[in-house]
C-alpha cells in the first residue's frame, strides 16, 4: 500500500491529468452549459499538473514495478506535452466555436491524449510504451475527425485511423519479437544484457520493426504519406496538437527506447536512422516548395523537422538527446503559434488556409502577422529565435560524432525552406491588403500566441535556463 | 571612460527601437526619438575612437559574460583597430540614413525607424563580437531589418529583389554555420582542449588546422563574405537590391552591410586561416581584379543612376578585395581606409539619388539634363561626391586605392604587376562612367520641362550631406587621423601570414589588455 501511494506520488503528473480529464468529462456528462467550466478547469488542472512536474523533477527513479519512469525525463516531457494541450485547449476555444464543433469531449479528448503521450515517453516497458501510443492515437483518431459533418474531416480521421493502425501492427510485431529474443518487455532489463543480443536476428528485427511503428509517429519519410493529407483536414488545432505534442511523445519514446537504453544498437541502425533523416529533409522540403494551403505547407515542414531531429538521433550521445529534447520545445512552441494562426485566419466552413488569404495580414491585424513572422522566422532557423538554437545544438551533436555530410545536408535543405516560410511573409507584409475586416481573435488565442512568441524568442535567447534541466535527465 | 561603453553603443539603438514602437501613433515623434538615439549612440561611439590605443595589442573595450556554459558561448565583445573604424562608420551613418528618410517614409513610419534601429545594433554587433556563435547570431539578424525594410518600403520589383538578397545570404551563411561549429569541435580534439567559439582562443588554435582542412574551412568562410561583399560572379543580387531598396536602405547595404563581407574575410579567412589566405590569395585577388572592371563596364552602359552607383559598388568592392589579399600593410591599410571611402562616397552618392528620386520620381539619366542651373546646391555636392568616388587627389577615393595599388604592387604574395596594370584601368573606367553620367545629368540641356520645376536642395538635406563631405575632404587630405588607428592591428595580421610563409611559429594572440 505504501510503495503504491509513493510510486503514485512520483508519477504525479501523469496521475493527475488522468484525473484531471475525468473531471472534465463529468462536468460535462452532469452540468449545463458546462463549456466555460471545461475550458476553465483544464486549464487550472494542466498549470497544477505542470507544478507537480516541476516538483517530481528531481524524483529520478522508477515506479510501478519498473514499467514507467519518474522524474528527471518524464517531467520534462510531461511539461512539454502539458504546455502543449494548454496552448491548443486555449487556441480551440474559440476555434471550435468557430467551426461549429463546440462539444466538451474536445478537452477531455486533448487531456487523454496528453496522459497517453505521457505514459508514451516515460514508460520503461514495452507494453506501457504501447498503451500510450494507443491511447494517445485513438484520442487523435476521433480528434481528427472531430468536425464530422465535413467531409475533409471524415477522410483525414479514417485515413489517419487505417495507417496508425497499420503502425500499431508493426509496433507489436516489434515487441513481440523482442521478447521472444529476450524474454522480457522491460527496455532497462533489456538494455542491461544488450551484448548479448547484439547480433540476434531476432532482436535486430524486432528493434526495426518498433523503430517502423515510431516512423509513422513521428511522419518521417517513408512513412509520412498521411502526414499532408490528416493535417490538412483534421481541424486546425487538433493539426497543431498532432504535430507538436504527439511528434515530441513519438520522438521522446524514440530517444528513450534507441537512444538512452538500447544504445549499442542505435549504432548499428545509424545507417537507417541517417537515411530516413536525409529522405524526410529532402521531401519535406522541396515538396513543401509546390504547397498552396498552409496547413499542407506545415505539414511537409513537419516532415521536413522530423529529419533535423533524425539527425540528433543518428549523431546519438548525450548532446544529441538534449539537443533532439531542446529542439522539440522549440518546434512545440513554434508550430502551436503558427497552426493557432492559421487557425484564426480560417472561416467557419474550415476553408480559407490558402495562402492568398494571408495577403496584406500585416495591415489588418499587424500583431498576428508579426508573431507569424517570428514563427516563419523560427522554422527557417534564424537567431536568435528557438528554431534556430535547436538546429546548433544538433548540428554540433553531428559534427562531434563524425556526421559532418549529415550536416552538410541538413543545411542545403534548410535553404531550400527558407523560400516556401519566406513567401508567407512577403504575403502578409509585402502585399497590400484586401478589402474588409481582418480574421476575429479572441484574446485568449491572442495571450496564448504571445505565450508562444515569447517561448520562441526567450528560449533562443536564453537556452541554458532550458539546458541546465537537460543535464539531470537521468 | 564611461565603463562598459561598448555595451551602451551595442544596446542604445535596441532600446530606442523599443521606444519608437510604443511612441508609433505620432509620426514626428517617432523620428526624432529614433534620430536621438542614433545620435547618442554617434557621440557615444566616439569614445571608442579616442580611447583606443592603437600600440595596445589585445582587444580592447573587452565584455565577456558566459552566455551557454554548456556550449561554451560567451558574451564576448570587443574592438581592435579595424572594426573600430567600423563601428564609427556604423554609428555616424545611422542618423544621416534617418534624418534623410524624414519625407520620403511617409506609411509605417515607426516600423521603418525600428528596424533601422535594430539593424544598428545588429551592424555593430557584427563588428564587436569576439564570439563566432554571437557573430552568427548578429550576422543573421542583419537579415530580418533590411528584408523588411526592402520589402516593405522598396520599388516595383521589391519581393523578387528582398528575396534574391535573403536567400543569397542564407546560402552563404548556413556553410559559415557548420564552419564554425567545426572549428569549435577543432578545439575539442586538441589535447586539452575543449569545444570553443571565442575568436582570440580560436586566433591561436585555427592556424594549427592541416592545409588541407583549413581549405575547406576558408571556403565555407569565403563563400558567405563574398556573397555579402559582393564579389563577381556571386554580385548579382547587389543590384537588384539596390535599386529597388527605398534610399535609406540603399545607403546602410553600401555603406555598412558589404563591409560586413570584407570585414569577415579579414577577421577570419585572413587571421584564421594564414596558410589558406597564401594559398588561395591570387584567386581573390584575380576575382577582386575581374569585379572592378566588370563593375566598370556595366556602369558604363546603365540608363539608371542608382544602378550606375550600384554596379560601381562593385568595382570598388573589387579593389578592397585585391588590397586585402595582396597580404602587405599598404595595401591591407588601403583596404580599410576604401572600406569607410565607399561608405561615405556611396552612401552620400544613393542619398543624392534618393533626393532627386523624391522630386522627380525617376532615375533615368535621359530624363535629365541642365540641373546646373536649375539646382546649383545639389549639382555641387553631386560633383564633389562623384569625384570623390572617382578617386580624385584630395579626396578620399584616392587615397584608398593610391594604397591599394602600391600594396599590391609590392605584394610578394600575388608577385605579378598585371594585378595592378588591369586594377588601374579600373580607375580610369570610373572616370568614364561617374564623370559622364554627372555631365549628362548636370550639364547640357534639359530633356524634360519636368526639371524647371525643381527646387533646390533644404536645409536638413545639407545637413545631412555636410558631414558625408566633411569626412570625404579630411580623409583625401589627412588620412593618417583613421590610418594611424588601425595600422598596428594590420601589421600584426600581416606579421601572422609572413610567420607562416617562412614556417616560424607563430606570436600567441594576447587575450587580456
Amino acid at each position: 500500500m505504501n510503495q503504491l501511494l509513493t510510486d503514485t506520488l512520483h508519477t504525479a503528473p501523469m496521475m493527475g491529468t488522468i484525473l484531471l480529464s475525468l473531471i472534465v468529462i463529468m462536468i460535462n456528462a452532469l452540468k449545463k452549459n458546462s463549456l466555460p467550466w471545461e475550458y476553465w478547469v483544464s486549464l487550472l488542472g494542466i498549470a497544477a499538473n505542470i507544478l507537480l512536474a516541476i516538483w517530481t523533477f528531481p524524483l529520478r527513479g522508477t515506479a510501478f514495478a519498473d514499467t514507467v519512469m519518474t522524474g528527471g525525463f518524464a517531467s520534462l516531457t510531461a511539461i512539454i506535452f502539458l504546455v502543449a494541450s494548454g496552448l491548443t485547449i486555449i487556441l480551440s476555444r474559440d476555434y471550435i466555436e468557430k467551426i461549429g464543433v463546440n462539444y466538451g469531449e474536445f478537452y477531455h479528448l486533448v487531456l487523454m491524449a496528453a496522459v497517453g503521450m505521457m505514459a508514451l515517453a516515460s514508460g520503461t516497458d514495452l507494453v506501457v510504451t504501447f498503451i500510450g501510443l494507443e491511447l494517445m492515437s485513438v484520442c487523435l483518431y476521433v480528434l481528427a475527425g472531430f468536425s464530422r459533418r465535413v467531409l475533409k474531416a471524415n477522410e483525414a480521421a479514417l485515413k489517419y485511423f487505417l495507417l496508425g493502425a497499420f503502425a500499431t501492427g508493426f509496433f507489436l510485431y516489434g515487441i513481440a519479437l523482442i521478447y521472444g529474443a529476450t524474454g522480457s518487455t522491460n527496455i532497462l532489463a533489456i538494455a542491461q544484457n544488450m551484448p548479448a543480443y547484439k547480433a540476434d536476428p531476432l532482436f535486430l528485427t524486432g528493434a526495426g520493426l518498433l523503430f517502423v511503428g515510431f516512423a509513422f509517429k513521428i511522419g518521417a519519410v517513408p512513412f509520412h504519406m498521411w502526414v499532408p493529407d490528416v493535417y490538412e483536414g483534421s481541424p486546425t488545432m487538433v493539426s497543431a496538437f498532432m504535430s507538436t505534442g504527439a511528434k515530441a511523445a513519438a520522438f521522446a519514446a524514440l530517444l528513450l527506447v534507441f537512444t538512452a537504453s538500447f544504445d549499442f544498437m542505435a549504432a548499428s541502425m545509424n545507417t537507417v536512422f541517417a537515411i530516413l533523416a536525409v529522405a524526410s529533409m529532402l521531401v519535406g522540403n522541396i515538396v513543401a516548395i509546390a504547397q498552396k494551403n498552409v496547413k499542407r505547407m506545415l505539414a511537409y515542414s513537419s516532415i521536413a523537422h522530423a529529419g533535423y531531429m533524425l539527425i540528433g538521433i543518428t549523431a546519438g550521445g548525450d548532446v544529441s538527446l538534449s539537443g533532439v529534447l531542446f529542439y522539440l520545445i522549440a518546434y512545440v512552441f513554434t508550430n502551436l503559434g503558427a497552426f493557432g494562426i492559421i487557425s484564426m485566419v480560417e472561416n467557419a466552413e474550415q476553408q480559407g488556409t490558402d495562402l492568398e488569404h494571408f495577403k496584406g495580414l500585416y495591415y489588418r491585424r499587424p500583431l498576428i502577422a508579426v508573431m507569424m513572422a517570428v514563427f516563419m522566422f523560427s522554422l527557417i532557423g534564424i537567431p536568435p529565435l528557438a528554431g534556430f538554437f535547436g538546429k546548433y545544438y544538433i548540428f554540433v551533436a553531428a559534427i562531434e560524432n563524425g556526421y559532418t555530410w549529415l550536416t552538410i545536408i541538413g543545411v542545403l535543405t534548410s535553404m531550400v525552406s527558407v523560400y516556401y516560410y519566406l513567401r508567407v511573409v512577403v504575403l502578409m507584409f509585402f502585399e497590400t491588403a484586401e478589402q474588409g475586416e481582418g480574421p476575429h481573435i479572441a484574446i485568449d488565442g491572442t495571450v496564448a500566441l504571445l505565450i508562444s512568441t515569447f517561448g520562441v524568442v526567450l528560449v533562443g535567447l536564453f537556452p541554458s535556463v532550458i539546458l541546465d534541466w537537460m543535464g539531470r535527465l537521468f | 571612460m564611461i565603463p562598459h561603453v561598448l555595451n551602451f553603443i551595442l544596446f542604445i539603438p535596441l532600446i530606442g527601437a523599443a521606444i519608437v514602437l510604443l511612441a508609433r501613433r505620432n509620426n514626428d515623434a517617432v523620428r526624432w526619438t529614433g534620430l536621438l538615439f542614433s545620435l547618442v549612440t554617434f557621440i557615444v561611439s566616439l569614445a571608442l575612437y579616442f580611447g583606443y590605443d592603437p600600440e595596445n595589442p589585445a582587444m580592447q573595450f573587452v565584455e565577456k559574460v558566459s552566455w551557454i556554459p554548456s556550449l561554451n558561448v560567451s558574451y564576448h565583445i570587443g574592438i581592435d583597430g579595424i572594426s573600430m573604424l567600423l563601428v564609427v562608420l556604423t554609428t555616424f551613418l545611422t542618423p544621416i540614413v534617418l534624418l534623410s528618410s524624414w519625407k520620403s517614409i511617409q506609411k509605417q513610419v515607426a516600423a521603418y525607424v525600428a528596424l533601422m534601429l535594430v539593424l544598428e545594433t545588429a551592424m555593430i554587433g557584427v563588428f564587436v563580437s569576439l564570439d563566432t556563435f554571437l557573430f552568427y547570431v548578429f550576422w543573421e539578424l542583419i537579415l530580418i531589418p533590411m528584408y523588411f525594410i526592402i520589402g516593405i518600403w522598396g520599388g516595383k520589383d521589391r519581393i523578387y529583389a528582398t528575396v534574391k538578397f535573403f536567400i543569397f545570404t542564407m546560402v552563404g551563411s548556413l556553410l559559415m554555420l557548420i564552419a564554425i561549429i567545426w572549428l569549435g569541435y577543432y578545439a575539442s580534439t586538441l589535447p586539452g582542449g575543449e569545444f570553443t567559439t571565442d575568436i582570440t582562443r580560436l586566433f591561436d588554435i585555427a592556424p594549427t588546422i592541416p592545409l588541407h582542412l583549413q581549405s575547406w574551412m576558408f571556403g565555407a568562410f569565403a563563400l558567405s563574405f563574398l556573397i555579402k561583399v559582393p564579389a563577381f560572379p556571386l554580385h548579382t543580387w547587389l543590384p537588384d537590391a539596390h535599386v529597388q531598396a527605398p534610399t535609406g536602405g540603399s545607403v546602410i547595404l553600401a555603406g555598412v552591410l558589404l563591409k560586413m563581407g570584407t570585414y569577415g574575410l579579414i577577421r577570419f579567412n585572413i587571421q584564421f586561416f594564414p596558410q589558406a589566405s597564401l594559398e588561395y590569395a591570387s584567386l581573390l585577388s584575380i576575382l577582386g581584379v575581374v569585379g572592378i572592371i566588370y563593375g566598370a563596364l556595366v556602369s558604363m552602359v546603365q540608363k539608371d543612376v542608382k544602378k550606375l552607383v550600384a554596379y560601381s559598388s562593385v568595382s570598388h568592392m573589387g579593389f578592397i578585395l585585391l588590397g586585402l589579399f595582396g597580404v602587405t600593410v599598404q595595401g591591407m591599410q588601403g583596404g580599410i581606409i576604401q572600406m569607410i571611402n565607399h561608405g561615405l562616397s556611396t552612401g552620400a552618392l544613393f542619398l543624392i539619388v534618393g533626393m532627386i528620386y523624391d522630386r522627380r520620381h525617376t532615375r533615368m539619366i535621359e530624363e535629365f539634363g541642365g540641373l546646373a542651373r536649375q539646382i546649383p546646391v545639389f549639382a555641387t555636392f553631386f560633383m564633389i561626391v562623384t569625384l570623390s568616388s572617382i578617386g580624385l587627389p584630395g579626396l578620399n577615393g584616392f587615397v584608398g586605392e593610391f594604397l591599394i595599388l602600391i600594396g599590391s604592387f609590392q605584394s610578394e604574395v600575388l608577385g605579378s604587376i598585371w594585378y595592378v596594370v588591369f586594377a588601374s584601368t579600373g580607375v580610369v573606367f570610373a572616370a568614364v562612367y561617374m564623370l559622364w553620367m554627372y555631365q549628362r545629368v548636370v550639364f547640357g540641356e534639359s530633356r524634360n520641362p519636368e526639371n524647371a520645376k525643381l527646387v533646390d536642395l533644404s536645409a536638413r538635406e545639407i545637413g545631412l550631406l555636410l558631414p558625408i563631405i566633411l569626412f570625404i575632404v579630411w580623409i583625401g587630405v589627412y588620412p593618417s587621423t583613421f590610418l594611424s588607428k588601425s595600422e598596428p592591428t594590420v601589421q600584426r595580421v600581416v606579421e601572422k601570414i609572413e610567420q607562416v610563409q617562412r614556417g616560424e611559429a607563430l606570436t600567441k594572440t594576447v587575450s587580456q589588455p
